[in-house]
């Protein structure tokens, strides 16, 4: 389980506008080089030092290779930043909140409670 | 001495600035009424003649970042930026930037770490749509210094309901033995019954409004005791994924005082979410 690095990678994409639209038209490409070479960057701090221990697990990998948003929930990611992130990506396709109700649609099996999403 | 003018709690609902300002075809159904409603919740604070805003909020994922996680902080700045791209992109916010009062920051940093709160302060703040909504509402001149307070409401674990409402009576104890000739207006948003990236996001109305219907009470009511008898932090998860954001109601519950009447309360329905709007006046309520 690594939560933290899943809300990391979305967190990190949602931020930065290029990110967003490589992540949109790429995702898999973009799951890849991220783990490879930004998972262990420590935010906010100097570019020179970084973490050493930070990975994925497959199942989370294929979720974010997948756009899955679904699974990224059954598996404990921050809702507020998938979401967030998701909107940016694909609100454009459809018609107003079109989106975020067949976004809500597609969790519609999930009950209480929720997965934590404590880090 | 300082005197507190007015103390104010709100929903903050990212989408007001959007609504607000359409025009034509893009303009919702709703727009006209929630305008009339914000303009006279604008009025109660207008009405108080404040000079300094305490701003209670809770930063989204924008500046504080879970490897580095504050449970309350005190923006202490001469200037805030505010509003970062992810709000510009999504709900069509303004950058705007904010006047610090520092003084003020500094003197509830002091007291509230001597009073048993270890809060966090940051001198460089950029800050987000929990308190820049309530700035476009209520005080849309943005003219007023402010000090921002912080809290996690969004990245468990955080603390306990008891813990926001003792915050809140201490931050209405320390802005009163602020040694300044000021009115002070402490302001908080946060939510009441909201989902958030979950099933029952987006919906006709607020995911619970049974929930909402009983908040209000409790806060129109100032019933505090009421209020920690019906939510803990776990049972908050029920009403709404995202509902913890009614802990910074319960902050201000404590800041307007135990069993205080609200003097101004108003309400609108909407999907998604409920809004709500709430003011004391400690002093008594200025002429109209």
């Amino acid at each position: 389980m690594s939560k933290y690095l899943l809300n990391k990678f979305l967190y990190t994409v949602d931020r930065d506008p290029e990110l967003v639209e490589r992540y949109r038209a790429d995702p898999a490409g973009t799951v890849d080089w991220w783990e490879r070479d930004m998972a262990n960057t420590v935010l906010n701090c100097t570019a020179g030092e970084k973490s050493t221990w930070l990975a994925f697990t497959e199942p989370e990998r294929q979720a974010l290779r997948e756009h899955d948003h679904v699974t990224l929930f059954q598996l404990g990611a921050h809702p507020f930043l998938t979401l967030t992130l998701f909107i940016a990506m694909f609100e454009r396709d459809h018609g107003p909140l079109e989106y975020q109700l067949a976004y809500a649609r597609a969790m519609d099996h999930i009950t209480l409670p929720y997965p934590d999403i404590a880090t | 001495m300082a005197t507190v003018a007015a103390v104010i709690a709100s929903t903050h609902h990212p989408f007001y600035h959007r609504a607000s300002t359409s025009t034509g075809a893009d303009r919702p159904p709703f727009a006209d009424e929630w305008v009339a409603k914000i303009e006279a919740f604008r009025q109660t604070l207008t009405r108080a003649e404040p000079d300094v805003l305490v701003m209670v909020g809770s930063d989204h994922f924008h500046q504080l970042w879970l490897d580095n996680m504050p449970q309350f902080l005190v923006g202490k700045a001469p200037v805030f930026d505010a509003n970062w791209y992810n709000e510009e992109r999504e709900f069509g916010l303004p950058r705007m930037r904010l006047a610090g009062e520092e003084d003020l920051a500094a003197h509830l940093l002091r007291e509230g770490l001597d009073a048993g709160f270890d809060l966090a302060f940051s001198n460089e703040l950029r800050i987000d749509h929990s308190v820049t909504c309530p700035i476009i509402t209520l005080r849309p001149q943005a003219d007023l210094p402010v000090v921002p307070v912080y809290t996690n409401i969004f990245a468990p674990p955080m603390p306990r309901p008891e813990r926001f409402v003792q915050l809140g009576r201490a931050i209405r104890q320390m802005v009163e033995s602020w040694p300044e000739d000021k009115r002070v207006a402490i302001i908080g948003t946060g939510h009441l019954s909201l989902e958030l990236g979950g099933p029952r996001q987006f919906g006709p109305h607020g995911p619970d409004p049974e929930f909402d219907r009983k908040a209000v009470a409790w806060i129109a009511n100032g019933d505090v005791d009421g209020c920690l008898g019906g939510v803990t932090l776990d049972s908050l998860h029920a009403p709404g994924n995202a509902t913890h954001g009614f802990m910074d109601f319960m902050l201000m519950m404590g800041a307007a005082g135990d069993g205080v009447k609200a003097d101004y309360v108003d309400t609108l329905d909407l999907f998604h979410t409920m809004e709500a709007y709430f003011t004391w006046y400690p002093e008594g309520a200025p002429a109209s």
